[in-house]
């Protein structure tokens, strides 16, 4: 991956993004046992395959979702948290 | 040597010995099954035999030996961490070493260089006294010193790096050591061998069968193996494995990436690191510069290489020795760097029973080899981690007890 689509700005290089980590639902604080939450703010599910991620284009101050496959570094989309019918078609990978 | 050459040369069928025995398929069952031919499971191979007399053994290997991390880092060996559970356990890692081309009688072209963290920052100093004040209540040799000190050991460095981040100093630990990585995995290869463990490579571990919270086998593309005790020590692909045997850990991989130039001739003795210019540089016995940098941004399952890397790194090499803007870059790959969030591994009993595990390594478990192989075999032995690991231990997270090392680890190796 050198290029990412922001949804904001379109086909920007690599560069220009910060990447924010795996998108996570936190468990109800007032519910979950200790191991629960010890678990959620420790433990990430590091296997490859399609995950959901945070990125970050820095420029503009804009974060979004990426769905990424971690073991090919495909990106299928990316669009803005919450806009899921939004969908912004990724990047043809270059060369490929 | 040359008259050994000449007498393989003039034989007629090839004399020359192999390092370990090939088997065909592996045996129906073992005592012991560790998944990963790098060092770290090829050490544990050989104290489980040598401390402890456990010799039916099998190394599965899904490729060949030591073509993960191990065949595939800078060899930095050092001891000058952060915590004193850190600078313990890699000291003892370092004694070891020091001892080990005569123990696995196999020239590991271990060599103590001195090693300078270089400093370009007030904070950066800070945590380079905090360090060396730590190293000193250990009993590891590591102090401050100054530019004056640094230009006598490396009068080729441009101190004040282009003029970009002059150097105030640095922490400068005496033991900082390089060594052939891939003799480490050859070495303790032969030596498990002869005392009896079997190596197989082209293994791959499929899956993990665990029944009643117990292990009992392990599936391969070789067939199923019965067995009670397996050791993880797969470094980039733990989490793959972990996933085997439904066990959560705070693991991601992202990528690591080194580079060495054209052989130049000797004029660098000490390993250099510089956690400002992301930059870390020895000059190996045949004189190519072994430079790596930081870790790749983002988790990648790949052991790809990138323009990015080398052009970012060869910029900051060129702020630290101008010189060298003729010199060519010949060779550049990437590793898959297991990352833990204290940038302290993870080690020993897990709540699987007969799952071991040897992981989180990330850019610093080199190093830690031989003392990991050792522990670890102790681990297995005794189904109870010795205390020298206990720091590192899974349950660290769950208990908010973590190992910082962050502070030490960070680019330097
Ligand atoms: C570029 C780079 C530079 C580094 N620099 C340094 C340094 O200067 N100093 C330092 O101390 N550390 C450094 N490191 C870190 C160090 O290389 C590793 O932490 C260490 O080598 C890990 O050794 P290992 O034996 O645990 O893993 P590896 O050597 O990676 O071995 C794991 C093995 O497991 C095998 N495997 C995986 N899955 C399976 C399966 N399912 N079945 C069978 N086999 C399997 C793999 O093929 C692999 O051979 C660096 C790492 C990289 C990538």
């Amino acid at each position: 991956m050198k290029l990412l689509t922001c949804p904001m700005n379109g086909i920007r290089p690599l560069s220009e993004f910060i990447f924010g980590g795996e998108y996570r639902v936190a468990p109800n604080q007032d519910t979950c046992t200790d191991a629960e939450w010890a678990a959620f703010v420790h433990n990430r599910s590091g296997a490859p395959g399609d995950k959901k991620e945070w990125w970050y284009h820095t420029p503009s101050g804009t974060w979004f979702i990426a769905e990424r496959n971690t073991l090919t570094d495909k990106v299928s989309r990316t669009y803005l948290h919450g806009t899921n019918n939004n969908v912004v078609p990724a990047q043809e990978e270059e060369g490929k | 040597m040359p008259l050994r050459l000449l007498k393989f040369a003039l034989a007629k069928d090839h004399p020359a010995p192999r390092f370990f025995k090939s088997h065909e398929t592996p045996k129906k069952s073992y005592d012991v099954v560790i998944i990963g031919g790098g060092g770290h499971g090829l050490a544990a191979a050989y104290y489980l035999a040598k401390d402890h007399g456990i010799t039916n053994v099998a190394v599965l290997e899904k490729g060949y030996i030591g073509g993960g991390n191990t065949g595939r880092n800078t060899t930095i060996v050092r001891s000058n961490y952060l915590t004193p559970e850190g600078v313990n356990f890699y000291d003892a890692s370092v004694k070891i070493y020091e001892g080990l081309s005569e123990e696995l009688d196999l020239n590991l072209f271990y060599s103590t260089r001195g090693h300078f963290t270089l400093a370009h920052t007030e904070s950066a100093m800070r945590t380079m006294r905090w360090r060396a004040e730590v190293n000193k209540h250990v009993g590891v040799e590591s102090r401050v010193v100054g530019p004056d000190e640094i230009a006598k050991a490396c009068p080729q460095l441009d101190l004040s790096c282009s003029g970009q981040a002059p150097i105030l100093g640095a922490l400068f630990h005496a033991p900082g050591s390089v060594a052939r990585h891939d003799g480490v995995a050859w070495g303790y290869a032969r030596g498990a061998d002869r005392l009896g463990a079997e190596i197989y490579q082209n293994t791959e571990v499929l899956g993990i069968d665990v029944k009643n919270g117990k292990v009992c086998g392990v599936k391969t593309n070789k067939g199923y193996i019965e067995t009670k005790q397996v050791l993880s020590a797969v470094a980039g692909f733990t989490p793959r494995i972990t996933e085997m045997v439904d066990l959560e850990t705070p693991i991601v991989i992202h990528p690591l990436q080194a580079c060495v130039t054209e052989p130049v001739k000797p004029f660098l003795d000490t390993i250099l690191v510089s956690g400002s210019l992301h930059v870390y540089v020895s000059q190996s016995s045949r004189g190519e510069l072994v430079m790596g940098s930081s870790l790749d941004p983002y988790e990648v399952h790949q052991t790809r290489s990138t323009l990015d890397f080398v052009e970012g790194l060869t910029s900051h090499m060129l702020d630290m020795f101008p010189f060298l803007s003729n010199i060519k870059v010949v060779r550049q790959w990437g590793g898959m760097a297991d990352m833990t969030p204290d940038f302290a591994p993870i080690m020993g009993k897990t709540p699987i029973e007969g799952f071991y595990l040897d992981a989180g390594w990330g850019t610093w478990g080199f190093k830690a080899t031989p003392i990991s192989g050792k522990t670890m075999a102790e681990t297995i032995a005794n189904d109870s981690a010795p205390d020298l690991i206990h720091s590192f231990r899974l349950s660290r997270f769950e208990d908010y007890e973590l190992t910082g090392e962050k502070g030490a680890a960070s680019v330097g190796h």
